[in-house]
């Protein structure tokens, strides 16, 4: 048990140092800081735009903070749910090095959570510059009303993104040609489903209902909740901030499980079939 | 064989794989339309929570259409030599006794036919999904306006990828920075007017700015009077310009980068 805990830790540890320098280490420091806050505020000046062309009220609008925040923190979910299951492709095809990975003595789920701490990193990096831009240059107001509501989800929330993106890590160790795809469509398709930024009630029912069971949703609305005082979507208007955060619990002791089980499983399979080594210059 | 036959035959043996590669794996197909499709209904309903007249829902649309364009110019163009690199092939291109402008054409050639499926199909299932009045009002113009933002734009792509050329990650990175920056700054979603004439003027470099300006004044030509940069016939002769400027470049480019490379010994490293 002990041996298997220490091989978890040395996994996490190695994963979250390489990690960070694969992502960074490409150029200069300077050069690096730069990329990774330019990117996430065009992606909400985009928004701030589209608000001041069409909206009557401009950045003013009531739904505008809500909107900014859920695109915000929605940078966690391309940068971890998609990054984490891009590692397997990029390890495998790219750097050919998984093989390498997996004869390590370290735990392999734990190499995989390393990759997500690091890819979390990064993203805090790129949510805390944007949060300040949206504070300071577009005027956000930002409460403290609830800061364990604050704590608990985040937490929470981040979690289950690395756990649902180790899920799809293990998906991606059997899949040759759609490697690139699973992370990039999970994460548009939360973006839509998950009402990042508009309300669900415009989405329709069938859409609308998948939303509703896909934990993001609650996660950004008790995000919403704690920094704003109010979420966006009616639909969940009716829960109290402790029942949403009892769902996070919950859709993240799933995501846990699920993500153990099904990187288990995939694992033997492409051990026993050798994908570990698949070459498909794809 | 005349140099003009060998130059063809390049072209066509290098767009014969991206031709050939959209129906080999048919299920690609499916996510190429829906990829793009998640983030224009995202859009769509972005705009639609704001009230906003159903024509910028059809902005949406043609953006996302066109963003197929930019990131095959991007990913399938810029940063190919690169990934000719890290799979080995970039030096059997360049022992290969032919021209690289001809690789280089025969790559955006296929490329912008099968990307063209792709936006096709991203136009059709949005605007039959929401919709979105898509009425042209001349067919022709559009038309042109519509093949000389490609030419332009994978003339763009061809100087691009010269000079990723020299790059190891930093392509890929470099890519990757050249989305949402390029998303904004082009007015992908909104009318890039909305940024004000001088910013909508200096993004014109990337000619899709230009471009989808033009392509929506032939679709919604009332709304655009208050948003358009410049009339569409001006928006043309810069088009046309820039598709010159970015050939004539990136032949100059190719032949600099690849001194440069090798030199400096970065054609064959991988990696990196």
């Amino acid at each position: 048990m002990m041996r298997r805990l220490r091989e978890a830790w040395q996994g996490i540890k190695v994963g979250t140092w390489l990690g960070w320098q694969i992502e960074s280490n490409w150029t200069e420091p300077f050069l690096f800081a730069i990329y990774a806050v330019i990117k996430p505020v065009a992606g909400v000046l985009i928004l701030v735009v589209m608000y001041l062309v069409v909206a009557k009220d401009g950045l003013a609008n009531p739904l505008f903070p809500h909107v900014f925040l859920g695109t915000t923190f929605y940078l966690y979910v391309v940068n971890v749910l998609s990054g984490v299951s891009w590692t397997v492709v990029d390890d495998r095809e790219h750097y050919g090095m998984l093989k390498y990975v997996y004869l390590a003595p370290m735990h392999f789920y734990g190499y995989l959570l390393g990759r997500g701490m690091a890819k979390t990193l990064l993203a805090t990096l790129s949510v805390l510059v944007t949060l300040l831009f949206g504070v300071v240059g577009l005027g956000v107001r930002l409460s403290l009303d609830d800061p364990k509501l604050l704590v608990g989800a985040l937490l929470l929330g981040l979690a289950s993104l690395a756990f649902y993106g180790i899920l799809l890590a293990g998906v991606s160790l059997l899949i040759a040609r759609h490697g690139w795809v699973v992370g990039d469509v999970v994460a548009g398709g939360l973006y839509l489903l998950c009402g990042t930024a508009f309300p669900l009630s415009l989405l329709p029912w069938p859409l609308r209902a998948l939303g509703l069971g896909l934990p993001p949703t609650h996660w950004l609305e008790a995000l919403r909740r704690a920094l704003l005082g109010s979420g966006l979507h009616s639909e969940l208007s009716r829960l109290t901030s402790a029942q949403l955060l009892l769902i996070l619990v919950a859709t993240t002791a799933l995501g846990g499980a699920l993500s153990v089980g099904i990187v288990g499983v995939a694992e033997r399979i492409a051990v026993r079939r050798g994908l570990l080594d698949m070459q498909t210059m794809y | 064989m005349s140099t003009v036959k060998h130059f063809l035959r390049t072209v066509v043996g290098r767009a014969y794989p991206r031709l050939v590669g959209v129906w080999r794996e048919k299920s690609w197909l499916i996510f190429d339309v829906l990829f793009p499709l998640l983030q224009v209904s995202a859009y769509v309903y972005i705009y639609r929570a704001i009230g906003a007249p159903p024509e910028f829902s059809g902005f949406a649309i043609l953006g996302g259409a066109t963003i197929a364009y930019w990131m095959n110019v991007l990913w399938s163009m810029a940063s190919q030599l690169y990934w000719e690199k890290e799979t080995g092939n970039l030096q059997l291109y360049l022992l290969a006794p032919t021209s690289r402008m001809a690789i280089l054409l025969g790559m955006a050639l296929g490329g912008l036919t099968a990307t063209t499926v792709r936006a096709a199909g991203v136009i059709l299932v949005g605007a039959l999904l929401f919709r979105v009045p898509l009425q042209v009002s001349h067919g022709a113009l559009f038309l042109g306006v519509f093949l000389l933002t490609l030419v332009a734009l994978y003339g763009l792509g061809m100087l691009l990828s010269s000079v990723f050329l020299l790059w190891g990650r930093e392509a890929w990175h470099l890519s990757n920075l050249f989305m949402e920056p390029v998303y904004l700054l082009a007015g992908f979603y909104f009318p890039v007017r909305a940024l004000g004439l001088g910013l909508a003027l200096a993004a014109s470099v990337i000619p899709i700015t230009l471009g989808l300006d033009a392509l929506r004044q032939l679709l919604y030509p009332q709304l655009m009077e208050n948003f358009r940069v410049l009339p569409v016939e001006a928006e043309m002769g810069v088009l046309a310009g820039l598709a010159v400027l970015f050939v004539f470049l990136a032949r100059g480019g190719l032949r600099f980068f690849e001194n440069l490379a090798r030199r400096e010994g970065r054609l064959t490293l991988r990696g990196q």
